[in-house]
């Protein structure tokens, strides 16, 4: 694979968001979406999640939980793709799937969190 | 002195070097479970990037109001979705377990000149993990 100046940065938001989502996300996928929708424990009320998103310390938290693994996800998604299926003709497409898919999900996420009424 | 034209050079068949490389099947990740336990760890990555996509969900739903807020709880309770669920939690579990496995290598922290031991380094990060866990409970439950 071609040696890019972009690779360390890539490396590093892996990295960062290996250790961000390893932190937060089993808690909150279990919660969000397995115990309260299955009813194993009562959900929050809408007002009550509605306060705690809206404290601009949750938006950031919740920001940077989201940005970070998603490009955690792009980078090893790429490299999984990359040894698992030996598909090296389709690198410019899978690359542009894995972080533009993290791009538009970044974005995303600073325009709800920022727009969160 | 004459410039070599095509006519001039003799036959001759180019030097293409083959390198030997043995042959690695596609399916190289099935045939050994070290090998497949690898491929599993990597695509951990998916129940991740699922996870962002729920939380994002939740934050849209949120915003919208609290009709928004019972239909995403209604589409999350229908069993596709929760068998996709119950997946990628188990997908981020193991994430969880492997990162805090490998920290142990990646990071080496010194103390007064002695490198720490990793299963400590590994054991401080469950305990985080717990604290972590435990504040989101609270925050969910409270």
């Amino acid at each position: 694979m071609a040696k890019r100046p972009i690779e360390p940065l890539f490396w590093t938001l892996f990295s960062g968001g290996g250790v961000v989502s390893a932190f937060f996300v089993p808690a909150l996928l279990f919660l969000l979406a397995l115990a309260f929708p299955l009813g194993w424990l009562s959900p929050p009320s809408y007002e009550t999640l509605h306060q705690l998103v809206s404290l601009p310390l949750s938006r950031v938290v919740l920001f940077g939980v989201c940005s970070l693994s998603l490009f955690h996800w792009a980078h090893r998604f790429r490299y999984t793709l990359y040894d698992g299926l030996q598909i090296k003709h389709l690198n410019e497409f899978i690359n542009v799937f894995c972080y533009g898919g993290a791009i538009a999900g970044t974005v995303a996420a600073a325009y709800l969190l920022w727009n969160f009424r | 002195m004459s410039v070599p034209t095509a006519r001039s050079v003799p036959p001759h068949t180019p030097y293409h070097p083959r390198w030997y490389r043995t042959p690695v099947s596609t399916y190289w990740w099935m045939q050994q479970w070290s090998y497949f336990r690898f491929v599993l760890r990597e695509l951990t990555s998916l129940g991740v990037a699922y996870s962002c996509v729920i939380l994002l969900c939740f934050i849209r739903a949120l915003s919208l109001g609290p009709e928004a807020y019972e239909a995403l709880q209604r589409r999350l309770a229908s069993p596709i979705v929760i068998l996709f669920t119950s997946i990628s939690l188990l997908f981020v579990l193991f994430h969880t377990i492997t990162w805090f496995s490998l920290s142990a290598h990646a990071m080496a922290v010194r103390v007064g000149g002695k490198r720490i031991p990793g299963v400590l380094i590994t054991a401080s990060n469950y305990v985080a993990w717990l604290v972590v866990s435990g504040i989101l409970v609270w925050l969910l439950l409270r």
